[in-house]
């Protein structure tokens, strides 16, 4: 029978047996339960204690099936949360609305304009006593990683929780950077949960720690802990009880006096906390040889079932799980590694682990070899899985293991599966912009510089309209850099409106006091899309369900001193063509600004349906401009798909044979 | 002896496959099982590949997500994602899939060719047990088009490929959809059982 075979009993009984000998075993609730704890302790330390309750509410109120993400959210509100801000960015975009979704009142939730916004709103709120929780993903954490690292000195009165998510693969980012490792840099405690139950119990042990010593903690889930579902034992999730307030003190001013002082204190404190870390009920060590496997998070439930599906070839082993990865559990690991001869980590993202068990053992001159991304035997990038982490294992272990049985093979050779990269959606009013502006530019020297958003799908051909792509505002910034070496070329940056308030106005300031004559294209869909729609300060929204002043694109270039803005609809190609040329005209006099305003289609409703007239249906010129999905060729003509189609007209605009054809719209469609 | 079923939901970004695997964790939930399942949430979403790993058991659930040769039972709400998942499904499996393909987005005159029967046949060989839905029909009958993932449910449920019967997943759409929507999803989840005894 094949290792990872799941159907047969003895693989079942085999991971069941391999979730009871180690410590991230699964309780008869489906939790985690402690397998390796000091309750006295824990019970002392842990304010929130091991059943998930609230200081001012009854235990487990109901059991839901609950995203991660949706975990977090009500942990922090069981915990007590007063103020919780962010920025959307996947895996963490959940988080926020959940809040708000279930705010029992006095909670105070907003999606800010940026990730150092964010931070900064939530020190306020903690300076005050508020337990404050900051959501952003990992890229989000360099935007806010000025404040963070200075409120790591100044501290925290009220808990402050920073929620980033990181995404292996990566999955949904530009980078795969690991916020562990940034928890080593701004010297702050790291918490890494492993499944939904686990980070709803975890979310009030960080709030706990971050007011006992006064600092912000990291929160460190992963894609497959946000995006995976569970049932979770919710608490109750009453309102917190007011803050105490602001009380002036010099400890709030940072100045180069405090800040040496506060350093101090840091370090003294870190090694306090790793102490306690030791004893913290996520983190455990179990089963006895001279071997060991050291993992954390998501990894740990691959590692059960690779050890499961290895069955009883899998020798005498030591298992280290690392819930807190800073400051690192020393004793707890030095436990761990006693009279081990080889260890194989396993981890995702940076080889965290393997370094602190490297560094104990060349500290305390033990006998063992620390194996894992640094030797090749686990891999260095990507995101692991059930199957690699069996083949890692079994390698460490010298076991053989056989390929999978599975359908793929029996399948035989054949057509394969087309590749199906994400796109632009049927009707997006993107398209119709960057095809605004390829018309416009045909023969002219450009280059179109991109941005963070749905629009950087423009990327695929057949638009193939994005050049650069680097972080969230660079678009606008990069393009200026381009002009000063490459004047001769027109410099379009293209950014989404939520990322223009996010990073794209200093950029701006930026072009019009340096004289670079950049060409801006906003494109203003009034949401932010690729994240799920959330509302931004162009939408006149807030995550209070207050309405708000909409803060209007066009006001702001004009006070900023941009002299040329324009705003037009998109999917009036012509127009649109036209304003494009006027924005390129306009740079003579500097930095230039189209607004396209059109929303997206997941805010406004479809119009009228299209049809293709075969008869007078001569080119292919819909396919090889536009890329829609709702167009495709049948039999040798092009055919629209009355499901996807949202009724934009780009294509009847396109067509010079004016074989599409506008048919009023038949109930029912949504 | 244990009883474990894992699922693999596969389709394009956009056709409803988290609803059908929300469902079915539902459906584990009132039964007093347990249940691990995992999205493709994100970028994907676009138009590009999805899959949902769904795990249901009477023992503890470590992974959310599966290796190659675990899955039970593989729903494809496109016969191509199907394909694409197979990998997944273990020797002896089911395979139920919507009969009408996705057309992947055309950018040049060439890359029009994705034919749906192709990736049937390759189906058809793979040494599972197939049923191969007429989504588009079952849609059409019931006049939404966004029913196709609990028509496909409905299928699988009907072979008993799910562990749950059709009366266990009524209760779960009664207490997971929202009201108006109830009906027209408990008449397409008995269209897809239908379908797939036919």
């Amino acid at each position: 029978m094949h290792p990872w075979h799941s159907a047969g009993s003895r693989v079942d009984k085999a991971i069941v047996e391999a979730l009871h000998r180690h410590a991230f075993r699964y309780g008869d609730d489906g939790g985690p339960v402690v397998a390796r704890g000091r309750s006295s302790t824990i019970g002392v330390s842990w304010g929130l204690g091991s059943t998930v309750s609230s200081p001012w509410g009854a235990c487990c109120v109901a059991t839901e099936f609950l995203m991660g993400n949706e975990a977090i959210a009500l942990g922090a509100i069981a915990a007590g949360v007063g103020v919780v801000t962010g920025y959307p960015g996947t895996p963490s975009s959940e988080i926020l609305p959940t809040v708000a979704q279930r705010n029992p009142g006095r909670v105070h939730v907003e999606w800010s304009t940026n990730e150092k916004v964010a931070l900064e709103v939530a020190a306020g709120a903690a300076y005050a006593g508020a337990r404050t929780l900051v959501t952003m993903k990992q890229v989000g954490l360099n935007v806010a990683s000025d404040p963070l690292m200075s409120l790591a000195y100044v501290g925290v009165k009220g808990g402050m929780v920073i929620v980033v998510a990181d995404d292996p693969g990566p999955i949904s980012s530009q980078t795969e950077q690991d916020t562990r490792t940034f928890g080593l840099f701004s010297k702050l405690p790291v918490f890494d949960p492993a499944s939904p139950e686990e980070a709803y119990a975890m979310i009030g042990d960080a709030f706990a720690l971050s007011e006992r010593y006064g600092t912000p903690v990291l929160f460190r889930p992963t894609t497959r802990v946000c995006h995976g579902n569970a049932p979770v034992e919710v608490g109750d999730l009453s309102a917190p009880p007011a803050p105490d307030g602001f009380v002036k003190d010099p400890k709030w001013v940072i100045f180069p006096r405090l800040a040496y002082q506060s350093h101090l204190r840091i370090e003294q404190r870190l090694p306090q906390i790793a102490e306690e870390f030791s004893d913290y009920r996520f983190n455990a060590v179990s089963g006895s040889g001279r071997i060991g496997i050291a993992t954390q998070g998501i990894s740990s439930a691959y590692v059960a079932e690779a050890l499961a599906a290895l069955g009883d070839a899998v020798p005498e082993h030591r298992l280290l799980r690392v819930a807190t990865p800073h400051p690192f559990p020393r004793r707890l690991a030095l436990e761990f590694l006693e009279g081990l001869d080889q260890v194989l980590v396993v981890e995702e993202l940076d080889p965290v682990i393997e370094r602190e068990l490297l560094r104990l053992a060349g500290e305390c001159h033990l006998p063992v070899t620390v194996l894992g991304k640094g030797t090749g035997h686990v891999q260095q990038a990507g995101e692991n899985g059930v199957d690699s982490v069996t083949r890692a294992l079994a390698g460490f272990l010298g076991l053989e293991v056989a390929p999978a049985a599975d359908c793929s093979a029996s399948a035989g050779e054949g057509a394969e599966p087309p590749v199906r990269p994400p796109v632009l959606c049927a009707g997006c009013p993107h398209r119709a912009s960057f095809l605004a502006v390829k018309e416009a530019m045909r023969k002219r020297k450009a280059v179109f510089g991109g941005d963070i958003g749905c629009y950087t799908l423009g990327n695929a051909k057949p638009l193939d309209m994005v050049d650069t792509c680097l972080c969230m505002g660079a678009s606008v910034t990069v393009a200026q850099g381009l002009h000063v070496v490459e004047p001769d070329a027109v410099h379009f940056a293209f950014i989404g409106d939520s990322t223009f308030f996010h990073t794209g106005i200093p950029g701006v300031i930026n072009a019009v006091y340096n004289q670079t004559p950049i060409v801006l294209v906003v494109l203003d869909n009034s949401t932010t899309a690729m994240t799920g729609l959330q509302p931004h300060p162009g939408t006149g929204e807030t995550m209070m369900g207050a309405v708000a002043q909409q803060i209007d694109i066009a006001t702001v270039l004009r006070g900023l001193g941009v002299k040329h803005v324009e705003s037009c609809d998109p999917l009036n190609h012509d127009a649109a063509k036209a304003a494009v040329l006027r924005a390129v005209e306009a740079t003579a006099e500097g930095v230039s600004a189209l607004i396209f305003e059109a929303p997206c289609i997941h805010v406004a409703s479809s119009g009228p349906r299209y049809v293709v007239n075969e008869d007078a249906c001569k080119c292919q010129l819909c396919i090889t401009r536009l890329g829609c999905p709702a167009i495709s060729r049948v039999d040798g003509k092009m055919r629209i798909d009355d499901d996807l189609c949202y009724g934009c007209d780009l294509c009847a605009q396109m067509c010079p044979f004016d074989a599409i054809e506008r048919v009023e719209p038949t109930e029912g469609r949504a | 002896m244990s009883m474990q079923t894992n699922i693999i939901i596969a389709g394009v970004g956009g056709q409803g496959t988290v609803l059908a695997s929300k469902l079915v964790a539902r459906a584990a939930m009132d039964a007093g099982l347990r249940v691990r399942t995992s999205e493709t949430i994100g970028m994907a979403q676009r138009g590009g590949s999805v899959v949902s790993h769904v795990r249901v058991s009477d023992a503890p659930i470590a992974s959310p997500l599966m290796a190659p040769g675990m899955a039970d039972v593989l729903i494809g709400f496109e016969p191509g994602e199907a394909v694409r998942s197979l990998a997944f499904l273990r020797p002896g499996g089911t395979v139920v899939t919507n009969a009408q393909p996705v057309a992947p987005v055309a950018i040049s005159p060439a890359s029009a060719a994705y034919s749906g029967q192709a990736m049937l046949e390759r189906l058809d060989g793979c040494g599972a047990r197939l049923a191969v839905i007429d989504g588009a029909s079952i849609c059409a009958e019931i006049g939404s088009l966004k029913v196709l993932n609990v028509a496909l449910l409905g299928a699988a449920a009907g072979l008993g490929a799910l562990g749950f019967s059709l009366d266990q997943f009524e209760t779960a759409i009664r207490e997971s959809v929202r009201e108006r929507f109830v009906d027209m999803n408990i008449r397409a989840l008995h269209a897809g059982a239908r379908s797939a005894s036919a």
